[in-house]
């Protein structure tokens, strides 16, 4: 990519756009997935007591936090998508027409 | 609702197979028999994926077609095969029986394993897809140096699927050995397994090790979906019975609701997680699989799917864990004398297979984990030999300067050394307890190859040498500390006691290679260093949009 291609794209609003939405979206569902992820295994090394408390029958808090755990992580990255097909590829669209 | 009603008795026929066999296992199994059901289906699946191996060969002409099948995969596609290339014999017969020993504690590696998968999506899919051609060096190699961020990436990219890969043989041989009833030895299992991977890789390239993998993926998630079901019909889908019974019959108890059995030390286990979550990110044959789909839309879509996927099929390991404990422990014709599993500790999820739907699914099941196998130990031998023909021959070697055929040559010429590297390892582990491999290569993944894909692609005052420096101290450190763990130092080499006393390095390699990196790349005030940042900003741009990425339709 040629400097003043950069530097012109890098100037266009739409990028200016998806550089801040994209940026900080993508950042927030980041720390989101480390804070279950880290919080998770924070109990389970630390607070092994908690985890153990039954729930269900013999069934402890420890699984259906763990499998909450996953399916977090299968949420977030649904809503990664579906944000990013619609909003993110549209602007993205109008930033490459414009460098035809 | 009239299928479902239609649908009713079937699943009651179902339940009264299922404690048919539960209660009486239908059709004894005598391990020292050939299983010939087992047999029949992996002859089968070997007859269907050479079949597509010879169709790919065709489609496989140009270096294009042979790493990335030309990146024309579908974002499901490629999310299954993601799913096919992660989901390992390891993690299926693996994590079945942590839970079968321990409980609780084998989900610990099921989420650590699904966790750095909205990383992968939401920092690096788009970027990787948006820079990269082939390999993941390529996008460390962007703006920095070739030749030696390419001989570390290539550094990386082999110790991680070295250890992976020895993993996958030592337990293929094991599987095909005990499976066959003998009838193969170990090292017949080994070559046949190599054999296989080498025709698979060398013939149909990206586009046959693809289809090998979603078909696999799709045995894996059919039979365990099944195997799960079964287990559910037979408590009445009543899971907190499901419970009782496991808590009941197991020598551990309330233990195995709760953690502790398994991870030691708090240290441990947090390295662990830093293992599990960024080592997903940096291994190579998963990295891979970013280049073969369109563009960024379709990676993210690949994500997705493969998070789904993978997630669910975690979810199942747990049915079939506790399932197992119920339903394997309580019957002696699994255990020897002793009370221990027969065939060995990775058996749980197979014999119950065998619980659950007899001759029939445990020869199905023994399939799907030989199939399972050849998919993976595909992957990372495409992996591994495309970082010796594109890093380091086209590129460090040959400074850019070979055509196509001779690249592609040489890309088959490695696969067929990984193939032969991989039976010499598999024989030569034979014996060896090698249940720290996946870990190692997990760990090596997420000190070298995460830290400098990374920073190459987020921080602009990167330099070569810094990247060279924490890349290098990352996997080395790595495997240091693996050595002198107890996994190695006690376990494998027979010293009294460990030196670094942490189940897993992780925790400390990769905060190491991140300093490094960053001490020696603000500290570089060389010219080159400059270029580099100022090469930054196009790269930026590049990454965000797509614009000049490789098969862009746009932007020319």
């Amino acid at each position: 990519m040629k400097a003043d291609t950069a530097s012109r794209i890098r100037n266009n609003p739409y990028f200016v756009e998806l550089e801040a939405k994209r940026g900080k979206f993508g950042w927030w569902l980041t720390a989101i997935m480390l804070v279950i992820y880290y919080g998770f295994i924070v109990l389970v090394a630390f607070f092994k007591g908690v985890l153990g408390t039954p729930v269900f029958g013999v069934i402890s808090l420890a699984f259906p936090l763990g499998i909450g755990v996953i399916l977090s992580a299968i949420v977030l990255t649904g809503i990664y998508v579906l944000r990013a097909n619609g909003e993110f590829d549209a602007l993205t669209r109008k930033i490459v027409a414009g460098e035809r | 609702m009239r299928q479902f009603r239609r649908a009713l008795p079937a699943l009651g026929l179902l339940a009264a197979a299922s404690r048919a066999h539960a209660a009486e296992g239908v059709g004894q199994i005598d391990i020292a028999q050939t299983n010939w059901t087992a047999m029949a289906m992996f002859f089968v699946f070997v007859a269907i994926t050479l079949g597509i191996t010879y169709w790919a060969a065709r489609r496989t002409q140009s270096a294009s077609a042979f790493y990335t099948a030309g990146g024309q995969i579908t974002g499901l596609q490629n999310g299954l095969a993601i799913a096919g290339d992660y989901m390992s014999a390891a993690s299926f017969l693996g994590i079945s029986s942590l839970v079968y020993n321990n409980g609780f504690d084998g989900l610990i590696y099921s989420i650590g394993f699904i966790v750095g998968w909205p990383i992968i999506m939401s920092l690096m899919a788009e970027r990787l897809r948006n820079l990269g051609r082939f390999t993941f060096a390529d996008v460390v190699s962007y703006r920095l140096s070739a030749g030696p961020t390419r001989v570390l990436s290539a550094c990386g990219t082999l110790a991680t699927v070295a250890f992976y890969l020895i993993a996958q043989m030592v337990g293929a041989g094991q599987l095909i050995k005990l499976l066959s009833g003998n009838l193969l030895d170990y090292w017949e299992a080994e070559i046949l397994v190599g054999v296989l991977m080498i025709l698979y890789v060398t013939f149909g390239g990206m586009l046959a090790t693809t289809w090998v993998q979603i078909i696999k993926a799709l045995m894996l998630l059919g039979g365990a979906s099944f195997m799960a079901l079964m287990v559910l019909i037979y408590f009445g889908f009543d899971l907190t019975a499901l419970a009782a019974k496991a808590v009941e019959v197991h020598p551990k108890h309330d233990a195995i609701m709760s953690p502790g059995a398994f991870v030691a030390d708090p240290v441990s286990t947090i390295s662990l997680g830093i293992a599990l979550m960024f080592g997903t990110a940096g291994l190579p044959h998963i990295l891979m699989r970013f280049f073969t789909v369109a563009d960024q839309k379709e990676a993210r879509k690949s994500v997705f799917w493969a998070t789904s996927f993978v997630g669910y099929f975690y979810i199942l390991t747990f049915i079939i864990g506790f399932g197992a404990i119920t339903l394997v422990r309580t019957n002696p014709q699994y255990l020897d004398a002793k009370g221990a599993l027969l065939g060995g500790a990775n058996m749980p999820a197979v014999w119950l297979a065998h619980a659950v739907g007899g001759n029939l699914l445990l020869g199905f099941i023994s399939a799907v984990a030989f199939a399972t196998i050849l998919a993976v130990v595909s992957g990372l031998t495409l992996a591994g030999a495309s970082a010796i023909s594109h890093d380091i021959f086209a590129s460090v070697i040959s400074r850019g300067r070979v055509n196509e055929k001779v690249e592609m040559r040489a890309s088959k010429i490695a696969t067929v050394a990984i193939g032969i590297v991989a039976i010499f390892l598999g024989v030569v582990f034979e014996k060896q307890n090698v249940a720290y491999m996946v870990g190692l290569a997990f760990a090596v993944a997420a000190s070298s190859n995460f830290p400098v894909l990374f920073l190459s692609m987020y921080w602009k005052r990167l330099s070569t040498r810094g990247a060279v420096i924490g890349g290098f101290a990352g996997l080395i450190s790595a495997v240091t500390l693996t050595v002198l763990s107890k996994g190695i130092w006690v376990t494998v080499l027979g010293n009294s006691a460990a030196i670094f006393p942490y189940d897993n390095p992780a925790l400390f390699s990769m905060p190491l290679a991140f300093l490094l990196t960053w001490v020696f790349s603000i500290t570089d005030g060389s010219r080159s260093a400059q270029a580099e940042q100022a090469a930054f900003e196009p790269q930026y741009i590049r990454s965000m949009t797509g614009i000049g990425a490789s098969g862009a339709p746009a932007g020319h």
